[in-house]
């Protein structure tokens, strides 16, 4: 059966999503991506969708039901890389997804984690240590 | 009655000098079109009339046989439209052929009254039916020169400038309807993508009122550039404005505004760790100037 690979960055957990998203495989992910955040304990998650060209209210809520699940694991999630056209159908959709937080890119993505993850930890942690103020 | 054509053919050079003459002393464009363009183009109709294939009548306008003097009609009118003549004196270049066929009809019927009363509403029909052949391909011309502005204005009116690295502004002149708002909104976006910005400035000073269809176009856009990763920011709301958006309702709580563009700017800068300062007079000019970041 198809799957989504999720990758282990130290205290951080990488998704990038290259197939366009079917219901089945959405849910997949969602049980995937809460599985594993327990498992290693993660601090935040960061899903890449740049390749996603084609969404629908299905997808759009999941992602949100994965933010917001992630959150009550106490991990941050991070959406990175929306494509304009996706952008424009979930707003037209009335999807604004306020809960999750986005980025352009992969790299200001793990930035904003870093920054974010580093200032709930204080400095115990040995992930966040080459922050910039 | 059909050889009338034939009896053009053989008058065709009398007829095209008194048609021009005609042409000439009636009032023509001298400005738009030169003596010589105009009496070619008059020779060239003149020859796709005569010229048509045997038992082709003047009657029978939708015969293919007349759609080289269609199509050279309409051609004319389309550049006629472009280079600025009135539609009357577009189908007055049609209309001014007339009485010379009819001098012609008059040669070839002589004195039969009632001949030559038929063969003259057969010419008036059919010379009536190219002018307003020609009307029409005018107005054509002239929709699609109307069109084709239509597309140069909305691209001119979405420009999207970068003003500093990972800072884009896009500032809106004149009113926001649906289709204008949908091209800004794909231009801003696209721009994000293309310049990797985080700040998004829309300044809307000029655009001369904000309704609430103009209002939930804004939202709409800022949130899809937040949905993106971007963080928008609307300047130039002038006091007007504020009012209007207060009267109608409008919640801009969750947006930032600033009323310069100047302010917005400052912000993004200061967001995104950046910060300008003057520079110190040194007495000592030293190489190496302190420049903002």
């Amino acid at each position: 059966m198809e799957r989504i690979p999720i990758l282990r960055m130290g205290n951080y957990l990488l998704v990038t999503i290259q197939v366009d998203m079917h219901d089945k495989l959405a849910l997949t992910l969602q049980d995937d991506l809460t599985n594993r955040i327990s498992e290693v304990n993660a601090k935040g998650v960061l899903i890449d969708i740049s390749s996603l060209e084609i969404v629908d209210s299905f997808i759009g809520r999941t992602l949100a039901n994965i933010a917001a699940m992630a959150r009550v694991l106490d991990a941050e999630t991070v959406v990175v890389g929306m494509q304009p056209a996706v952008a424009i159908t979930l707003v037209e959709l009335g999807m604004s997804l306020p809960g999750i937080r986005t980025a352009l890119n992969v790299e200001s993505g793990m930035e904003y984690l870093r920054e974010t993850v580093a200032s709930h930890e204080g400095s115990d942690d040995a992930i966040g240590d080459n922050r910039e103020d | 009655m059909s050889n009338i054509l034939e009896t053009i053919g053989q008058n065709r050079d009398s007829i095209l000098q008194d048609w021009l003459t005609r042409l000439k002393t009636a009032v023509q464009r001298r400005d738009l079109i030169s003596e010589r363009v105009l009496e070619s183009q008059a020779s060239e109709m003149v020859s796709n009339i005569v010229d048509v294939p045997k038992g082709t009548t003047l009657e029978d306008f939708s015969s293919p046989a007349w759609q080289p003097l269609k199509s050279m009609l309409a051609n004319l009118s389309v550049s006629r439209a472009t280079s600025g003549f009135t539609p009357s004196e577009t189908a007055n270049f049609v209309l001014s052929l007339k009485p010379s066929l009819f001098t012609v009809a008059r040669k070839q019927q002589g004195n039969n009254a009632d001949e030559l009363f038929a063969l003259i509403l057969i010419v008036n029909d059919f010379i009536d039916k190219l002018a307003l052949h020609t009307s029409d391909s005018y107005i054509h011309g002239r929709d699609q020169v109307i069109a084709r502005q239509q597309e140069e204005m909305l691209e001119l009116s979405t420009p999207v400038v970068t003003l500093w690295d990972g800072i884009v502004a896009l500032p809106l002149i004149g009113t926001l309807d649906s289709a204008r708002t949908q091209v800004v909104m794909e231009s801003l976006l696209q721009a994000i993508v293309q310049t990797n910005s985080r700040f998004a400035i829309i300044d809307i000073t000029g655009v001369p009122t904000v309704d609430t269809l103009v209002a939930q176009h804004l939202l709409k856009t800022i949130t899809a550039a937040r949905l993106m990763g971007a963080e928008c920011i609307i300047s130039g709301i002038r006091p007007q404005i504020a009012q209007t958006i207060v009267h109608l309702g409008i919640n801009l709580q969750d947006v930032i505004t600033k009323s310069k563009l100047a302010d917005a700017f400052r912000l993004a800068l200061q967001r995104s760790g950046r910060k300008v300062v003057r520079i110190e007079k040194a007495p000592d000019s030293s190489a190496n100037t302190q420049r903002g970041q």
